[in-house]
């Protein structure tokens, strides 16, 4: 599904900040990507969802090479990508509903066909009676809970999230892990991109993707 | 319905999920909104008035050369060694039988006289001064007269006869009209060029105060012209707005003209305007060029929003 080889990226004339990168990410699978803070798992997740691009070595996205890539292809990939971002990137102009209906909407799908939908994934994430707010009232396990909504609602093949335990009681961490995992059985891979041992530790099966001093350890 | 947070209450009004508008993608706070329609506004007011002082002089030219070209005359200088009434009498039977003349009248010698008065003033003793009489001569409505024939025929008659069929004047008029038609037009160029600059700054500000909201829509799965769309979507709305005003104020503006020339229709300085430019009515074609440019600055707004954030969208890659 996902292929580094080689990956190295700089910024400008700076040292690596990611440094000889190779791994797979292989359909149905579930990984941490943890490290310090600064080790630059933001930066490999943004690599992920083609929002960078690497100065050297190559990127297989879903088959494709990723340096090939034109925009419209790459729009077309990250239709198949869910993304929950460590800031959750909610529009504040918008709903819950509208939020997590966002996906949908930018792929000029109608409101009828994806209504129903929405409303049963809000609810299931527990924001069925917050779906009318705003962003600015929810709290910060709510806006978690809406990011995650919306990176799930085109039953993405690849999941990506960043930190998405990091504003949310223990409690729902793990619910919301379990959700990934759930989500993982049902065959889309996922990366938690976590610095949370503890979490990690309660679901020890998982493949851990370890960066350090600018490279990745992997451990199946 | 504005769905920002920063201007309605933090919950939508619970109007259910199946009635519930949706909100634009790309909030109308974040535009300068308010400014580029009063921009739009008062450059769609200019430009109408370019166009409809176009029309107004385009039409009013018109209405001179008719009138002009419906007509002609013949001046006869006295002489001493002629008899210039049986001239007169000679060249108004030789105009009476030229094909296209309606009706020939000859000025009385007192009519002649008169026509002197506002240049000479009142009271003036012209008995000595060697007036030069007038034929008038009406056309038929869309008659070819043969001109040069009817001159050889006056000469032959007298010397002293010439004819003018104003072609020099009707020519002049068209020149002054044509100059007049292209300035307005030279200035709708002008006024449209700086309402398309005035968009493109207000979408290029619309988009840097956008950034995060035109990653997100990226990292959801938007393509380009989806999102270029949404901005011309808003900035089509804006330029209707603002065009609307422009053109209403615009339109307001010549149907008031219009009334007040009728209004002053029987006094001396309304005759004068209406000898200019005719009953002030720019008609059916000035509102049509009017509502055309409304169209026109929501239509150019739209445009050039959407092709900018799309260039740089594309530059952004």
């Amino acid at each position: 599904m996902v292929r580094f080889e080689n990956v190295g990226l700089r910024y400008g004339m700076g040292p690596e900040v990611l440094q000889d990168l190779s791994f797979s990410i292989t359909p149905g699978s579930f990984q941490f990507l943890t490290g310090p803070s600064g080790a630059g798992k933001t930066t490999l997740m943004r690599l992920l969802l083609l929002s960078l691009r690497p100065t050297r070595g190559l990127i297989s996205i879903f088959g494709q090479d990723a340096s090939t890539l034109d925009k419209d292809a790459i729009t077309a990939i990250r239709r198949r990508i869910g993304v929950v971002f460590q800031d959750f990137r909610l529009l504040d102009h918008l709903t819950t509903y509208e939020n997590v209906a966002l996906p949908l909407r930018v792929q000029n799908k109608a409101e009828a066909e994806y209504r129903d939908e929405v409303i049963e994934l809000l609810r299931w994430v527990g924001l069925g009676d917050r779906m009318q707010v705003y962003p600015e009232v929810l709290s910060g396990g709510e806006k978690q809970r809406a990011a995650i909504a919306r990176a799930l609602i085109v039953r993405p093949e690849l999941l990506l999230a960043d930190e998405p335990t990091g504003n949310v009681d223990p409690t729902m961490a793990r619910r919301i892990i379990r959700l990934f995992v759930e989500l993982q059985r049902s065959g889309t891979s996922v990366v938690v991109a976590t610095h949370d041992l503890g979490l990690m530790d309660q679901f020890d099966g998982a493949r851990r993707l370890v960066l350090g001093d600018s490279r990745l350890h992997i451990y199946d | 319905m504005s769905a920002d947070p920063a201007t309605t209450s933090l919950t939508k009004p619970q109007l259910g999920i199946e009635r519930a508008p949706e909100a634009p993608l790309v909030p109308a706070s974040s535009i300068a909104g308010r400014t580029l329609i009063i921009v739009v506004a008062i450059m769609t007011f200019l430009a109408s008035l370019a166009a409809g002082g176009a029309v107004l002089i385009g039409q009013a030219s018109q209405e001179w050369r008719s009138t002009v070209s419906r007509e002609a005359t013949i001046q006869l200088k006295p002489a001493t060694n002629r008899d210039i009434e049986t001239d007169i009498v000679k060249i108004v039977q030789a105009a009476q039988a030229t094909s296209g003349v309606a009706d020939v009248r000859a000025m009385t010698k007192r009519e002649s006289e008169l026509l002197l008065e506002p240049w000479l003033g009142q009271g003036v003793n012209l008995d000595e001064v060697p007036v030069p009489r007038m034929i008038v001569l009406k056309l038929a409505a869309g008659a070819r007269v043969d001109f040069d024939q009817l001159r050889r025929r006056i000469a032959e008659i007298s010397p002293n006869a010439s004819l003018d069929d104003h072609r020099v004047w009707s020519e002049r008029l068209a020149d002054m009209a044509n100059a007049l038609v292209a300035i307005a037009i030279f200035l709708l160029a002008l006024i449209i060029t700086a309402m398309g600059l005035a968009i493109s700054f207000a979408t290029h500000g619309a988009m840097a105060g956008n950034r995060e909201i035109i990653e997100v829509l990226h990292f959801v799965g938007a393509s380009d012209q989806f999102i270029s769309k949404q901005f011309q979507r808003r900035f089509l709305w804006l330029g209707l707005r603002g065009g609307l005003i422009g053109a209403g104020m615009a339109s307001l503006m010549f149907l008031g003209a219009g009334l007040l020339s009728r209004r002053l229709a029987a006094t001396p300085s309304g005759e004068q305007l209406e000898a200019l430019f005719g009953s002030f009515s720019i008609g059916w074609l000035g509102y049509t060029a009017i509502a055309s440019i409304a169209v026109l600055s929501a239509a150019l707004s739209g445009q050039t929003s959407r092709v900018i954030v799309f260039r740089r969208l594309r530059r952004l890659a």
